[in-house]
């Protein structure tokens, strides 16, 4: 087995984002901010003025909250590092990417090539997938330093926005490209042709009482 | 009687425990998946969740930043007793809860469901949840902390007689084919499935079969222990491995517990507690002794019995 490794900045050129190929294992240096719903609500809707200079200081947004304290000092201690979903943030990141310039989107479980086509490859964004899930305590290993953390007040540490300091922060894999292909939506094609699946279910049936809204296509997303 | 300083300290090292250290059958069930995944990203990814393990306890930080909502199971032998009763009882999880947040430190996941406000300490209305069993005999109590995640990967269904063993193995299949994909239920998994009770009851199954069963356990029904092996090879037989990405391994192992439910129906729920499966457990006994222990052993004959009277003698004489 093979994986490509490569260091990245975060805030890098458009030359590095277009090298990236899907499966790739990615470690990354430099500046990169958390921002989740309280982080979007907060700046999109509520037009609060974003507490950083995106995205020069920093292009990698961070969809995570992570197992951290402020000490009585000031200072932060920060232990654990994951991700969480990210298909939960479409309604506000073509808004996001657009304010913020950012070109990495680092979270759990990726978007739809729907997202990556429309809104990631015109902004010439990617998106890096966290490993696991989650390698929590090799990507806490990763942070150098807590820089800052902002709106802690108004949203609590889990929405707040904090900007870490990466030093080979990783690993991370590629999970879109600058064709819109999604790495997720390629194993899941792979699967469903695989036939195992189709194998599985041979002995199985449909439930009496149905529901709703729901799909018996398995080659659907939940997302 | 056991003093509470003595339950809060104890509480506080389970927090601690939970959140840092993989239990060892987990491990060794992950370690033997690894052995087998030739799909090249997903073994990628169980080779990085077993150097993430190492990287968890060397630093004394938590294994994965989601470090879930903290819960407390609480076992009681028949003569425990302990010092201020179950209040204060309570009042010492809720201490160790807040405490081990600011100190490990844990991410203060507590919220109101609604104004999203937050103690930054995981204690809130109804947080941590606490439950409660007991035992014949003993004067001992037993902790048990699980900080299961928690947004995918669980399901419920009402399913009926008619539905048979086929249904549920739909069901079971659905569940793992709708979190699998993109790895949103942070599989490979122990899989933990209720059948029976009431909803709610076959929910708290289901939880309790993924979260307080260790892997390589069998359900003392012999007919059931061999559902859980079909079931367990039947989620490795789909195709997919960690992350939704092409592989063999799903299912770390997956444990059945079952509970008596309505002549008509045959609610069913599916859990899966994930790759950083946290729970620990300590015995404090009367004397003052603490024995720490990652198996919970909560599905005694005593909890599954099924007679009016527990008589201890029949049971043993089967």
């Amino acid at each position: 087995m093979s994986v490509r490794e490569i260091r990245l900045s975060t805030t890098p050129s458009d030359e590095d984002i277009a090298k990236l190929r899907l499966g790739d294992v990615v470690y990354l240096d430099g500046l990169m901010y958390t921002a989740r719903e309280g982080v979007y609500m907060r700046a999109l809707e509520d037009k609060a003025n974003i507490p950083m200079e995106l995205p020069s200081q920093s292009a990698a947004n961070f969809h995570c909250s992570p197992a951290a304290r402020i000490n009585a000092d000031g200072s932060f201690e920060m232990g654990a590092v994951t991700a969480t979903a990210s298909f939960r943030f479409r309604k506000w990141l073509p808004e996001w990417m657009e304010k913020s310039g950012a070109k990495l989107i680092v979270g759990k479980g990726g978007m739809s090539s729907e997202d990556y086509r429309s809104y990631f490859v015109p902004n010439g964004a990617v998106y890096l997938s966290t490993v696991g899930y989650g390698t929590g305590a090799l990507l806490g290993r990763g942070v150098e330093t807590v820089e800052a953390v902002h709106w802690n007040e108004e949203l609590g540490l889990a929405q707040a926005m904090w900007v870490i300091r990466c030093n080979r922060m990783g690993p991370f894999i590629v999970a879109s490209d600058l064709n819109g292909d999604c790495l997720f939506e390629r194993e899941n094609a792979k699967i469903a042709e695989s036939g195992l699946m189709q194998a599985a279910y041979a002995d199985t049936k449909p439930a009496v009482l149905k529901r709703y809204g729901e799909s018996d296509d398995r080659t659907d997303e939940v997302i | 009687m056991i003093p509470i300083s003595l339950i809060q300290s104890t509480a506080e090292t389970l927090m601690d425990k939970a959140a840092i250290e993989i239990p060892a059958d987990y491990l060794d069930g992950l370690k033997k998946a690894a052995a087998t995944e030739d799909g090249d990203l997903s073994s990628f990814v169980l080779k990085a969740m077993l150097d993430n393990y190492e990287a968890a306890k060397e630093d004394r930080r938590a294994m994965c930043g989601d470090t879930g909502v903290p819960r407390w199971f609480v076992k009681l032998g028949n003569e425990a007793q302990v010092e201020g009763g179950m209040v204060a009882l309570e009042a010492a999880l809720r201490r160790a809860t807040a405490n081990a947040t600011n100190g490990v430190p844990l991410r203060p996941n507590r919220v109101h469901p609604l104004w999203r406000t937050d103690h930054d300490n995981n204690v809130g209305i109804g947080a941590p949840e606490i439950e409660y069993g007991f035992e014949p005999d003993g004067a001992w109590i037993d902790l048990i902390t699980v900080h299961k995640g928690g947004l995918f990967g669980t399901d419920y269904r009402m399913l009926f007689p008619s539905d048979g063993i086929g249904g549920i193995k739909r069901f079971y299949l659905d569940s793992l084919m709708a979190f699998g994909k993109r790895g949103l239920s942070c599989q490979p998994a122990i899989i933990g499935i209720g059948l029976g009770g009431s909803k709610d009851i076959s929910m708290v199954l289901g939880k309790r079969a993924s979260v307080l069963r260790v892997v390589g356990s069998r359900n003392s029904d012999p007919r059931i222990a061999a559902m859980e092996d079909e079931f367990k090879e039947l989620g490795n037989s789909i195709g997919m491995g960690a992350m939704g990405f092409v592989g063999k391994n799903m299912v770390i192992d997956c444990n059945i517990e079952v509970g008596y439910c309505h002549t008509g129906g045959m609610p069913m729920s599916v859990h899966a507690f994930c790759l950083s499966s946290r729970r620990a457990v300590a015995r404090i006994h009367a004397d003052g002794r603490v024995e720490h222990r990652t198996d919970p052993d909560w599905f005694t004959d005593y909890q599954r019995r099924d007679t009016v009277e527990w008589e201890p003698a029949r049971v043993a004489a089967e």
